[in-house]
Order: structure tokens, then sequence, then C-alpha cells
């Protein structure tokens, strides 16, 4: 499995965000403010980001740590962290 | 012969636009099939037929707007001798529809464009920065032929026509204001015609959300059920119980629908909403209705609707909690009798046996027509619902 970067994580997350908010611009996201307040999704687009993440980092995101993936710098963090224990 | 009539695809709906036929004189075509593309103020539309046959002759050409109602195409059922000998194809007239205004004013090069723009798929979002970015969607081209076209297309196109001016040309139709006025429409109507009644309960959905969570960690997270999934299902349960609240007021009188085909509300991207049917939701297991809520959804944002989803909802259910709200009282969609609304999910102090205890709590509404049900029998409804949720192994 590929190790990826932080920087590439947050290219992935941005990726996976776009497919779902097309009009999201990633410049503008606040790295701590959570992401549901500065982008319109809902439950069922939020379950496609997650699926979207899940696909291209190859990790299994259980529902409880949901919560990890708040804001884009608790989301970075988390990645990270799974893909590196799946190493 | 089968007389194939512009169908109507919801109270709002006084006429739409045909985009494409997908079918021609000589056809075969089985009942549900798709025959024809439909441009409404709630976006492009597939078209089902509800008869077996072959097409005699299509009467209507592409590119004509067309009252609900108006003989679309002949169809011969089974057995029936061609009346006519199958005829050439209809010439389409000059484009007039909302998709493809005023290509035949501008320059020679983009005439073009007006032969493919009757084959457009446009993404909401697509249709909607076109409008701002003063883009007529109908020069734009998707990324593969026949794909949707999408925001990156409409991008692609404003970044060519900069460098290509072109001749003035009337204002674009506005998605977004035509989908406002197809509400608006439709809303007013209701709060004009429909004397609501209006119910709430709190419902303890702690046995439903423990359930929820046990089932979604056995799953992988493409199989994982959203948490209104559940609640869906227990709507329709609760519905069969209470047949007032399910179907049509027409003409004076109650239809109530032996089905139950519950309308979901979804928010369409940048504003707006539709809500179209999942059919037989009462008789659909969890996995089914999480499968065809996800396409549902999904052609909403993105795709198409059927026609069937647009005009066969019995009932609507809207789940607002999403946005954080606790509990929402809807407008009926006539001709529908009732509309049935969830709050957000919140941890409540809860008594339960004499003691104050921590529960998880959602508040459940029914708005009703008074004129097919009383609060008594929407009272029975909720109170079913309540039940339904407590056994959540039951609701699979």
């Amino acid at each position: 499995m590929t190790l990826y970067n932080r920087e590439q994580i947050r290219d992935i997350i941005f990726d996976a965000l776009g497919a779902i908010a097309p009009e999201v611009e990633p410049a503008l996201i606040a790295p701590d403010r959570p992401l549901r307040e500065q982008i319109d999704i809902d439950s069922f687009d939020f379950l496609n980001f997650i699926i979207r993440l899940h696909e291209t980092l190859g990790i299994d995101i259980p529902e409880k740590d949901y919560a990890e993936l708040l804001t884009l710098n608790s989301a970075v963090e988390y990645l990270a962290r799974r893909c590196a224990a799946q190493q | 012969m089968y007389e194939f009539r512009m169908p109507s695809l919801g109270a709002d709906m006084e006429a739409g636009t045909l985009v494409e036929w997908l079918i021609k004189p000589g056809d075969e075509v089985q009942r549900g099939q798709v025959v024809a593309v439909v441009e409404t103020q709630k976006g492009a539309v597939d078209v089902e037929i509800w008869e077996t046959g072959t097409v005699d002759k299509l009467v209507v050409a592409t590119g004509r707007k067309v009252p609900v109602g108006e003989l679309l195409a002949l169809l011969r059922t089974v057995g029936e001798p061609a009346a006519t000998a199958p005829e050439t194809p209809i010439a389409p007239e000059t484009p007039q529809a909302a998709t493809a205004p005023a290509i035949v004013a501008a320059a020679p090069p983009r005439a073009q464009a007006a032969a493919v723009s009757a084959r457009q798929r446009v993404a909401p979002a697509a249709r909607k920065l076109a409008e701002e970015l003063g883009v007529d969607i109908a020069s734009v081209q998707a990324a593969e032929p026949g794909a949707v076209i999408s925001r990156a297309d409409v991008e692609r196109a404003a970044q060519a026509k900069t460098l290509t001016p072109v001749a003035a040309k009337p204002a674009a139709p506005d998605w977004h204001a035509q989908m406002r006025m197809a509400i608006a429409a439709a809303m007013s109507r209701s709060k004009r015609e429909i004397p609501h009644y209006y119910l709430a309960t709190n419902i303890d959905v702690t046995a439903v959300s423990s359930w929820l969570e046990t089932e979604n960690l056995k799953r992988s997270v493409t199989e994982r059920l959203l948490p209104v999934v559940p609640f869906m299902k227990a709507v329709a349960l609760a519905l069969r119980e209470v047949p007032e609240l399910n179907g049509f007021w027409i003409d004076g009188a109650l239809r109530s629908s032996a089905s139950v085909h519950l309308g979901m509300a979804i928010a369409m991207r940048g504003g707006g909403l539709v809500a179209p049917a999942i059919h037989d939701a009462d008789r659909k297991s969890l996995d089914q209705l999480m499968a065809d809520l996800r396409d549902l959804i999904t052609r909403v944002r993105s795709g198409r609707l059927r026609s069937s989803e647009m005009s066969d909802p019995t009932v609507t259910f809207t789940s607002l909690g999403e946005q954080g709200v606790e509990g929402v009282f809807g407008v009926i969609y006539p001709p529908q009798v009732a509309i049935v609304g969830l709050g957000k999910i919140t941890e409540r102090p809860w008594v339960e046996g004499g003691a104050v205890v921590v529960r998880k709590v959602a508040t459940a509404t029914l708005a009703a027509d008074h004129r097919a049900s009383d609060g008594h029998r929407g009272g029975l409804f909720l109170a079913a619902l309540d039940r339904l949720l407590q056994q959540p192994e039951r609701l699979r």
C-alpha cells in the first residue's frame, strides 16, 4: 500500500469533497472549523465522502470515528494515522 | 390504439418541453420503458410509458412545449394492425425549448450545438453555473458523448467563450427561478386549498439508534445504512394502519392508495427541492430502501428522475434533522393528504419508571389534510410510528 504524506492526504480530501460539492473552493476552507459548517453537505453526501476516502486510501473508516473527520486538520491527522497503522 | 399523452409530473406542472424521443415508429416498447425526455421546471425527466405495444406514430416533434394531457404519440397494442404505414420520423422543429434558446441567431459554427442540445443531460449545478457565467447551456459539450454535462464542462465552455465572443442573445432561462416558481405554485395552492392540521410527538429512538449502530458496525462502508432508512420503513408501515393519510384528495373526495409510495423530500444543491417516490416503501427491506434512496438522491443531484417517481408519491416524508432543527411542520404537496416530518436526534432527559434518564429522542410530526382525516386518526399514526420504532429488528 502507498504511504501518503499529509499534503497528499489533504489533496485526496479536497478531491473527495469536490466530487460531492463541486462548488467548494479548497483555498477557502478554514482548516480548524467544522467542515459541515462551511460546506452544505448532508448525511448522504458525508457517507459518499467517507466512501471515496475509503476507496482512494484503502482504509476502513468505522462509523464511530466519523467525529474525527469533523475539521480538515483533524481529518488529515486521523487519515494519516490510519494509513500508517495499516502499513 | 393507445394514446400516449404528456403526463402530469406533479401538481405544479402545466406543460413540459419534449426534449428527446427515445423511440421511433415501428419500435416495440414495454410497459415501464423510458420513451422520452421532458424538460420541466424541476429539470429534465425520463418519461415512462405504461402500455406494451408498437410505436405507430410520433405526434409531437422534439423542441415543442406541450401542455399536460396533449397527445404525444400513438401506440399499437398487441394484436392491433398498423393503422397507417410507419411514417418517417418527424423533423424536429426549430428549437424553442428552454434547453436551446436563441442558438439560431448565433454564429454559424454554433449551429452544430443546436443539433446536440436536444440530447443534453445537464447536472443542475452545471446549469446554475452556466447561468452565472452567462454561458448558453445548449452550446456546452459533455466531456464524453452522452455523459451528463458537469460544472467542469461549463467552465471549459466559459473559457472558450471569452476567446470567441458571441452575439448578444436573450437572457438564458433561469433554472433556479423556474424551480422557485414551481415550488411557489404548488405551495400556494396547498395553503389556499388544504385545511392543514398539525401534530407532534417526541419519540424515544434509543432502540433504533443502537440497533443501527450495531448493524452498521457489521457492514463495510459501502453497505452502511443512513439513519433515515429505518424511519422510512417505519413511516411506510405506520401509514398502512391509517390509510386516510396515504393517497390523494381529488374532486372533493379522498382516494386512499393501497400502495405506499413514499415521496422523499430531497434538497437540491444551491436551493430548491423535489420529493420523488420510493415505490412500495412498506414492502421493501432496509437494504433495498437504502439502495433506492442512494439511487434517487444521486439522480436528483446529478442526473435525471423518472416520470413515475415525480407523479406517484402517495405521501411525503421530510427529514430536516440534518440541518439541526428539532421539528418540522410540513406543507402538504397537493393532491397528497399528508406530510410526515422528522427532526434531529438529540439526547434529552426522559422520564422512565419514575426516574429521569438520558435518551435519544426525535420529534416526529404530521401535517395532514383535515378534509381527509381528523386529529384522532393522525394521532394513531404517530402512535403506530412510535410503536414500530421500538422494535427496530422487526423493521428489516
